[in-house]
């Protein structure tokens, strides 16, 4: 048993930070720090194209479709070292998400036309699978697809549709029979997002952001060709999709760079004249998370290890979900917390009101959904409860 | 990074287990609890022959040297079994101190009879109000002519009724922290027997003008010495405390499988299942501490060393009252009895809460190192 990376993992560690500090342009990085998403839209491609620059545009794919072939403990070592030092994540929908798929169950000309787009970040894509009435339920969807010759024709809504408002592409999950279980007639489509009859409209979040929307399908004609796999397969594809790429489920690295933004707030705010750090009731708070990050730390380099060892990737990653986005929001409480009354100001024109403000407190109302999304938390516990428990 | 262990800790865990499936049965344990006694020296003898008393004796000494892995594993074997025997006080904690800290000579003369179970020894060192480290220590060693004269109070001194052998911290006048070697039998000691609510015998221990020779000290200013003897018997009471866990929780899984209300096993009930699933990843995060503070014991720099094996206390003791409590709870009233696991292994993590610092000191600890960063 050892806790400690050995020298060639913290030789690859000093390779990803000598890379990071050499070749994320200082400007991403600050709005990054800042939390200000106003260029997104061009930040992420950007980084994304430095990447791939370097060879390092998807870290999880296999080395035949343009991937790094990094094992799980480098991948993890890459995807904290990034965190850590600032850089946008990477948008998953494209390298994460449909990616996967593609390499598993798509054709060939789907795999030669799409991935180098995505590595290239030619293509910014986004993911159709939550509806008014199918969150936790997704198979319910009903969201039609029907054949008509050559084409399939589209009709339905989906919500909660993550930056879409930026996509070429949406990969898409749509009911093409609705005959037997709900799970059985559910196919996979990938959709040009400038096909006419599709509309994009803002679900305006509590933060004040536009991070998600709504987009409406009206007689939209989608290429037989452009389905993934066979017709009614589609739900297998999906929980494969949701399998993948959960190494870094827990966001060890987020909830690191958070934690150490919250100790450097409860060192220069003051509260009764002495720093915050100084007061035992707020230290104590953050020395709780903070072991809790560390025990959380160990417990994913855990599951990496067994990954490693040929056991595939389990139900474990149920734990790392909830105890990763429980911390993160505890973190952003606490940094909350920290400005005091301070932290209720979201807008102060022409006056700097401070460091971190309205970041914390946008951050803590965004950082709301951690525990909702991705398989709500409810939802992981009932999978542990019966993939691990086996109750 | 590597969380495999080698096939000598994995033998050594084997091996313990095995002894204590076959000989320590929850019935044969419920005998030794009500004996006068309280324990077993049959169990003792048969633990030395398989030579786990000896597991953190180095070669040199004619022990296995299993290192911190080593320990940890068959610690967590010895609380999975809730032994009672002082394993953990004699085998590690006062064999650590006595390999870390005594002479050649004084190793020769107490380590073979500690290995071979002839001879118990523990470490008392405890005080009551005086917390975990040594600022507070009321226990007094005054020299002489002959050596020292030794007067003061140690606390719950657990397996002290059985011990042959007393290792007591106490303040010497120059200012320096002893550590002697006291014969249980020495004339000026007082030793109140007790019985604590895990089941486990321990003695409140008053020494008054106890007279001992130059040579029943151990090393000289030992401060550090002991700090890390304490260190490492917190990383072996963690993982001690492990194996109970994991007793309680797979209990606890097994009984609402079993167990039938409205028609159903109450573990198909969605309330029960999500604690059950709390429960399960309070116990990983406490493997996780459990590691950490194994692989910290040997860590040469001593803060780094405290704060992490403070943590690993604190979110253990956490993880004992969560998923103890939960344990309870979830076997309804048959939680309340004698007559299964659950309430024996409680009563353990109850006391692993409170002995060797408790939960809030150990965060306390930890809090006060991050205030120093």
């Amino acid at each position: 048993m050892d806790l400690a990376f050995d020298a060639e993992e913290q030789a690859f560690r000093d390779e990803v930070r000598a890379f990071l500090r050499d070749k994320l342009p200082d400007d991403i990085r600050r709005r990054v720090h800042l939390g200000d998403g106003s260029t997104i839209d061009t930040d992420i491609p950007r980084w994304q194209k430095i990447l791939n620059a370097h060879g390092w545009g998807a870290p999880a794919w296999p080395v035949e479709f343009g991937g790094t072939g990094w094992s799980k403990t480098q991948q993890f070592i890459f995807d904290t070292e990034c965190a850590l030092a600032d850089a946008p994540p990477q948008l998953a929908f494209g390298v994460k998400m449909v990616a996967p798929v593609l390499m598993r169950f798509g054709s060939p000309a789907q795999q030669q036309h799409f991935l180098p787009r995505i590595l290239a970040a030619d293509d910014w894509w986004c993911q159709g699978y939550s509806e008014p009435g199918s969150g936790s339920d997704l198979a319910s969807l009903k969201t039609r697809a029907e054949l008509d010759g050559d084409h399939y024709v589209v009709n339905g809504q989906k919500v909660w549709n993550t930056l879409g408002q930026f996509a070429d592409w949406i990969f898409c999950l749509v009911r093409t029979d609705s005959s037997g279980k709900p799970q059985r007639g559910i196919s996979f489509l990938l959709i040009d997002m400038k096909t006419p009859g599709i509309s994009v409209r803002p679900t305006r979040l509590l933060d004040g952001t536009h991070e998600v929307n709504e987009i409406w399908f009206d007689n939209v004609r989608v290429p037989v060709g452009n389905r993934v796999g066979d017709e009614n397969a589609g739900w297998t594809y999906a929980k494969y999709l949701l399998g993948h790429e959960r190494t870094n489920i827990a966001g060890i690295g987020a909830n690191q760079r958070e934690l150490r933004r919250l100790k450097q707030m409860a060192r220069t705010l003051e509260r009764n004249e002495r720093p915050l750090i100084e007061d035992a009731v707020f230290a104590t708070r953050i020395a709780q998370v903070e072991l809790e990050l560390k025990a959380l730390e160990i417990t994913t380099l855990r599951v990496i290890f067994a990954e490693a060892q040929n056991h595939a990737p389990g139900p474990e990653a149920s734990i790392l979900k909830i105890r990763g986005t429980e911390i993160m929001q505890r973190i952003t409480e606490l940094q909350v917390e920290a400005l005091g009354a301070r932290g209720l100001i979201a807008e102060s024109p022409g006056h700097d009101p401070g460091e971190e403000i309205p970041r914390a407190t946008e951050t803590y109302l965004n950082q709301r959904k951690l525990t909702i999304f991705g398989g709500s938390n409810e939802i992981q516990r009932n999978i542990i409860a019966q993939m691990i428990l086996q109750l | 990074m590597d969380f495999s262990f080698n096939d000598e800790q994995q033998m050594l865990l084997d091996t313990t287990q095995r002894f204590l499936a076959s000989e320590y049965g929850f019935d044969q344990r419920r005998k030794l609890l009500e004996s006068d006694e309280g324990w077993s020296r049959g169990v003792w003898k048969q633990l030395g022959e398989l030579g786990l008393l000896a597991i953190d004796i180095p070669e040199a000494d004619g022990g296995i040297a299993a290192g911190p892995v080593g320990v940890m594993l068959v610690a967590q074997a010895v609380g999975h079994g809730l032994l009672l025997e002082p394993f953990l006080s004699s085998a590690i904690v006062a064999t650590r101190a006595i390999v870390q800290i005594a002479s050649d000579a004084q190793c020769a003369r107490w380590l073979p009879a500690l290995a071979s179970g002839e001879r118990i020894a523990v470490l008392a060192h405890d005080e009551a109000g005086a917390g975990i480290d040594f600022t507070r220590l009321g226990t007094r060693a005054t020299r002489d002519a002959q050596g020292f004269s030794l007067s003061g109070s140690k606390s719950v001194v657990y397996h002290a009724p059985m011990a042959d052998l007393y290792l007591v911290s106490a303040r010497v006048d120059d200012g320096s922290l002893g550590l002697f070697a006291v014969a249980a039998d020495a004339a000026g000691i007082t030793r109140h027997a007790l019985r604590t609510v895990d089941g486990q015998r321990a003695a409140d221990l008053d020494f008054d003008k106890v007279r001992l020779d130059a040579d029943a000290r151990l090393g000289a200013d030992v401060g550090d010495a002991l700090a890390s003897v304490i260190d490492c018997a917190i990383a072996a009471l963690c993982a001690e405390t492990f194996g109970v866990l994991d007793r309680i929780l797979k209990a606890t899984i097994e009984y609402s499988r079993a167990r039938k209300q409205f028609g159903t096993p109450i573990g198909s009930f969605q309330a029960l299942q999500h604690r059950m699933a709390d429960m399960l990843i309070q116990f990983e995060q406490a493997r996780s501490m459990m590691y950490l503070a194994t692989e910290r014991c040997s860590d040469a720099d001593a803060g780094a060393r405290r704060a992490s094996i403070s943590g690993a206390k604190a979110l253990i003791g956490q993880a004992a009252r969560f998923i103890g409590q939960q344990a309870v709870q979830l076997h309804g009233g048959m939680g309340m009895t004698d007559e299964l696991d659950v309430s024996h292994c409680f009563k353990r993590l109850l006391a692993f809460e409170l002995r060797m610092g408790t939960t809030d000191e150990h965060l306390e600890i930890y809090r006060r190192g991050l205030q120093a960063e």
